[in-house]
């Protein structure tokens, strides 16, 4: 059953993200409509296979790789559905669900693992969803940031093409990409918090100086001066656009640094 | 007689020049007085728009007329020498002067071909020519022509349609930097009619805040009434470019009005808010290195135009409909003068009495068949008689008159006593010499008979 359920979700978002591909470079807005259709119900596939694991197990899916990077393609997935209400959003699918995709299938071929974690970290749930909400807003933030700079161009060489007539205007681009990070940011601030509390229960230390802790604490730094500087120094526009592909970077970075390291309860090795 | 346009437009002369001869409203009157008051000058109207100054006029001799209206435009301003003025002049006379006059009501000879104000500032020049009385039978005939060209060339063809969008392109591409437009601050530089035709559409879109500015302040005031906004003066320009978020630019001038560094500026103190600017002149107001500029957007006619979309055969097409459309009307109108003059008039006016006169006789010579050469001689002597007797007062007043100062109307009169047709009149003229002969040979043998 969760085996078929993937397997739909999977197609769904596939069969998705080519049609909304293509509605980039096409007039058709029969394309649109196909593509948010089973983006719609590859969603409710994704969301029935989360809450059946969510019965079975009697927690929030999300404490493995695995686990987490399908919650972070549902969340994604969700801000498409929700943006897509709106015709004149439906645009946002063609960037979420490449990203989305790319997560699924990263969490479809990640080994599987244990499928409990030993009790001691039974509390690191409220780090990692916490943690993950915060990245799926600075994932929409990412996407804002290559739409305006995307539309940016266009504006600016003066090629009025479909694309341009399909992105949203840049200063919608513009709040959309602060939004997401005034919201993602104290999500995450708490998600670290929350691990630094984990740490200190399961290991005796708030923080261990490894790879992932310092790009996380970086990216945190870094998104906290995206914030502050839109304010104080006028970085918004294309110059926050910039910034907030480049503090994305960080979150892969920390993402990888996950994957690779120990002693934390996602690491692979 | 000759009906002649002298005057400068957004191609032959810059726009400084251009505002030096505009005539305000109040002093038009007092300025088409001086106009008429120059001898040979029967008919004038003066019409001035932000992109061209023409003076219309019918007058005895063209060479001549031409010279008194270039004193009379270099009399409206101190400043404006014959030097200044005279390169940039152009002229045309008769057929040309009137289809001149069409393609400008049509929309034709504008800067954006379509743009649908000029046929409006015809009708005010019209209108001002009408109550200052400088206008006759002519301007009146050609100019409410013209105007009536205007509107079908605007119906019968996309044309305006064209210009329409191009204004409106503003509109499509400032949505496409700013989602809501109602919280927007536009400024509009200068007056050009494109300017004003994009600040209009902006206004339709829900946009409340307009600052106008102008060189002329008065002007920036009028503006401002028309778009309820407010008028800055044209000095404190650089310390609005900052707090507009829209900045539309068609002053006309020759030279860059905004400069890149002034747009730098702008949006450091805007602290990087998107600054959206539209360039609607030729040549160009806004120095285009704005262009490199992070968060200033700057499109000028051109990216309008391309924004537009449409295919450049189809626009060649409608515009190329529109100039048969004004060729036909120019041709009819030119017969409808041809008729003014005095000659075909009268000839026509004799061969229509002599068409009549042989239409009758015949009648009675069918019905009295036992008549005697004699008396038939004698009754197309009586007929002859009675309608030479007729006609001999309105030939020789139409002959005297003619040469005065308001001829064409005793010509136009006695076209619609004698209910002349264009037609008539023109067929006559092709032969009007034949006409003219046989017409005094029969009149000699009338007189003798008499």
């Amino acid at each position: 059953m969760t085996e078929l359920l993937t397997f739909l979700t999977m197609g769904f978002y596939l069969g998705g993200t080519v049609l909304s591909l293509a509605f980039l470079v096409q007039r058709s807005e029969l394309i649109s409509k196909f593509s948010f259709g089973m983006t719609t119900v590859g969603f409710f596939c994704h969301t029935a296979g989360l809450v059946g694991a969510m019965l079975a197990t009697g927690q929030i899916p999300i404490l493995t790789f695995k686990d987490a990077m399908s919650f972070f393609a549902w969340g994604l997935v969700l801000v498409v559905v929700i943006g897509g209400v709106k015709q004149g959003l439906r645009v946002l699918g063609a960037f979420m669900l490449p990203l989305a995709l790319l997560s699924l299938l990263a969490a479809t071929l990640a080994p599987a693992e244990p499928s409990s974690l030993s009790p001691v970290f039974q509390t690191v749930w409220v780090h990692v969803t916490l943690s993950m909400l915060g990245t799926i807003g600075f994932a929409v933030a990412f996407v804002a940031g290559v739409m305006y700079v995307l539309q940016e161009r266009l504006l600016k060489s003066k090629q009025f093409n479909v694309l341009y007539f399909k992105l949203p205007p840049l200063d919608f681009l513009d709040s959309l990409n602060q939004r997401s990070i005034l919201l993602g940011f104290p999500l995450l601030t708490l998600g670290i918090l929350a691990g630094a509390v984990s740490a200190q229960l399961t290991i005796g230390t708030y923080l261990s100086w490894n790879f992932e802790q310092i790009w996380a604490l970086v990216t945190w730094v870094f998104y906290l001066a995206v914030l502050l500087g839109r304010v104080t120094a006028g970085w918004r526009a294309k110059k926050a656009a910039y910034l907030t592909i480049v503090g994305f970077a960080g979150v892969i970075l920390t993402f990888v640094g996950i994957l690779i390291k120990s002693p934390h309860p996602m690491s692979l090795l | 007689m000759n009906i002649i346009v002298l005057g400068l437009n957004h191609r032959s002369a810059p726009v400084e020049l251009r505002e030096l001869l505009a005539i305000p409203e109040s002093r038009m009157g007092e300025a088409l007085g001086r106009l008429m008051a120059y001898p040979g000058i029967k008919e004038a109207m003066f019409l001035g728009t932000c992109n061209r100054v023409e003076v219309y006029a019918v007058v005895d001799k063209g060479e001549y007329g031409f010279q008194k209206l270039e004193d009379f435009l270099v009399a409206i301003h101190f400043s404006v020498s014959f030097d200044d003025l005279h390169p940039h002049l152009y002229r045309y006379s008769d057929e040309e002067a009137i289809i001149h006059l069409f393609r400008v009501a049509a929309s034709l000879d504008s800067m954006v071909v379509g743009e649908p104000q000029i046929l409006g500032q015809v009708k005010e020049a019209y209108d001002l020519a009408l109550t200052h009385r400088s206008s006759g039978v002519i301007l009146n005939k050609l100019v409410k022509k013209a105007i009536s060209v205007g509107k079908s060339v605007r119906t019968n063809t996309r044309i305006g349609e064209y210009a329409v969008s191009v204004s409106y392109a503003a509109v499509e591409l400032a949505k496409k930097v700013f989602s809501h437009l109602q919280h927007r601050v536009v400024l509009l530089v200068g007056a050009g009619e494109m300017g004003k035709l994009a600040a209009q559409h902006l206004v339709n879109q829900g946009v409340k805040d307009v600052l106008l500015t102008t060189r002329n302040h008065h002007r920036a005031l009028a503006l401002a009434q028309r778009f309820s906004g407010r008028a800055v003066p044209y000095e404190n320009l650089g310390g609005m470019l900052a707090k507009s978020d829209i900045i539309i630019c068609a002053t006309g001038a020759p030279h860059f009005v905004i400069s890149k560094e002034d747009i730098e500026r702008a949006v450091h103190q805007r602290m990087n808010r998107p600054i959206f600017l539209i360039d609607i002149t030729v040549p160009r107001n806004i120095d285009p290195g704005v262009k490199d500029v992070d968060n200033a957007f700057l499109f000028d006619i051109d990216d309008l135009k391309a924004h537009v979309g449409q295919n450049q055969e189809e626009r060649l097409k409608e515009a190329e409909k529109a100039e048969q459309y004004v060729r036909q009307e120019v041709d009819s109108i030119v017969s409808w003068l041809r008729g003014l003059e005095a000659t075909p008039t009268i000839v026509a006016l004799r061969k229509k009495a002599e068409d009549i006169k042989q239409v009758e006789l015949e009648k009675v010579f069918n019905r009295l068949s036992e008549l005697s050469p004699k008396d038939r001689r004698v009754i197309e002597g009586l007929a002859s008689s009675i309608v030479n007797k007729l006609l001999h007062g309105p030939l020789v007043t139409l002959k005297t008159e003619a040469q005065s100062h308001n001829g064409f109307a005793f010509i136009e009169a006695a076209r619609r006593f004698f209910e002349l047709k264009d037609q008539e009149i023109q067929d006559v003229e092709t032969g009007a010499v034949d006409e003219v002969a046989r017409d005094t040979e029969e009149q000699k043998i009338s007189e003798r008979l008499s």
